[in-house]
């Protein structure tokens, strides 16, 4: 029986360097800390990262590939947090390409995953070619990572027309659920009018706000350790990560990072409508 | 000239750069979807002519076709509906229509 609740995401951006997979192992570990099961499944075949990311690189024995290929079966593939019981990762193959993923290989895995899993995270490749298509297709929901820059912003413009018209939703006429993540967010770049403001990005790309994740050393710090974000000691990035998961479960959370930029904001406009004058 | 802009520049403000991020990425996005429009649209185009024309005769899923072609300076959207064969009572509709 498939969970009547059970949620595929995807984390996309078009662009690569960005941060899905980071974002990918943050919101997964933090839905799995309230206490939903939750996969993180890389689709990024042929240049996996989310086991190094997510601490598990060592624990590798079969991938995605193996089991749409049926060399091994789903639970064998499966690896388990060891932080969280209700954490898993389903790691990316290594050595096959891209094409090794069919859709109807990824359905089927998919559709196994929807018995076990509320969640489903898919940390999808950069780009918009097979793989990406892949990760995509079956989400419910979608989180467009992007940072203030202009060529990220221009593929997460590209991105949501594909989130538009390519995912198996957009071919039954229904538009899916895309959440905008900004990462990399510098509130005190935006006010010296050196990076885009959260505003300028939103006006743009016309999606719902998740969160802003700031430009932080505790995700470099995570990284390193192969530790989740939000598995981490507590930090901005932390903090923010989990008001991200906050709003995404569909809770009101006035952000404390959004108020450094708000307070920041409002000092800017008063410099501004101080030169006006 | 130059020392005198160079010692001018200091007190001159600089176009701040996210402003000229925020006008060029507005450029590139407007013709970024108007290049690749097509695709968006077109899926929930069709779901929503097949909900339409539902409300009025039988249509069968597949006998919608729409397909948009792109020329060097126009483009032509083309719908291909075929509609089932007319039965006897549609067909009466029809001269009552005619007869006004």
């Amino acid at each position: 029986m498939v969970k009547p609740n059970s949620k595929v995401i995807v984390v996309t951006s078009g662009k690569g360097g960005v941060g899905k997979t980071t974002t990918s192992a943050a919101l997964g570990a933090e839905l799995a800390n309230r206490g939903y099961k939750t996969v993180v499944v890389d689709f990024d075949i042929g240049l996996r990262n989310l086991d190094l990311i997510m601490g598990c690189e060592r624990r590798v024995i079969f991938d995605f590939v193996n089991v749409i290929q049926k060399d091994a079966n789903l639970a064998q593939a499966l690896i388990r947090d060891k932080r969280s019981e209700n954490l898993y990762i389903l790691p990316a193959s290594q050595t096959r390409d891209k094409d090794a993923l069919t859709r109807e290989g990824v359905e089927e895995i998919l559709t196994e995953l929807r018995k076990e899993f509320d969640f489903i995270v898919c940390d999808s490749p950069a780009g918009i070619e097979r793989g990406a298509l892949m990760a995509l297709y079956f989400a419910d929901e979608a989180v467009v990572v992007t940072n203030p820059e202009v060529s990220s912003v221009r593929d997460s413009d590209r991105i949501i027309g594909v989130l538009n018209s390519r995912t198996r939703h957009a071919e039954q006429g229904h538009e899916i659920k895309k959440h905008l993540l900004l990462t990399r967010y510098s509130p005190s770049r935006v006010q010296r009018g050196e990076m885009l403001s959260v505003e300028d990005v939103q006006e743009i790309l016309a999606i719902p706000l998740l969160g802003i994740i700031p430009e932080s050393p505790a995700v470099l710090n995570a990284s390193n350790q192969g530790v989740p974000v939000t598995f981490g000691a507590v930090s901005d990035a932390k903090r923010a990560y989990q008001d991200a998961v906050a709003r995404l479960l569909g809770e009101v959370v006035e952000d404390t990072s959004q108020k450094g930029w708000k307070s920041m904001l409002l000092g800017g406009l008063r410099l501004f409508s101080r030169s006006a004058v | 000239m130059n020392i005198i802009r160079k010692l001018l520049g200091g007190l001159i403000p600089q176009r701040k750069s996210a402003k000229m991020a925020r006008e060029r990425l507005q450029i590139v996005v407007s013709h970024q979807r108007n290049d690749g429009g097509d695709v968006d649209f077109l899926p929930r185009l069709r779901h929503e002519l097949l909900t339409v024309l539902c409300k009025y005769v039988k249509v069968d899923k597949d006998q919608v076709n729409v397909q948009l072609q792109r020329m060097d300076n126009c483009s032509v959207l083309e719908l291909n509906i075929t509609l089932p064969a007319p039965t006897k009572s549609s067909l009466s509709e029809l001269d009552e229509v005619k007869a006004i």
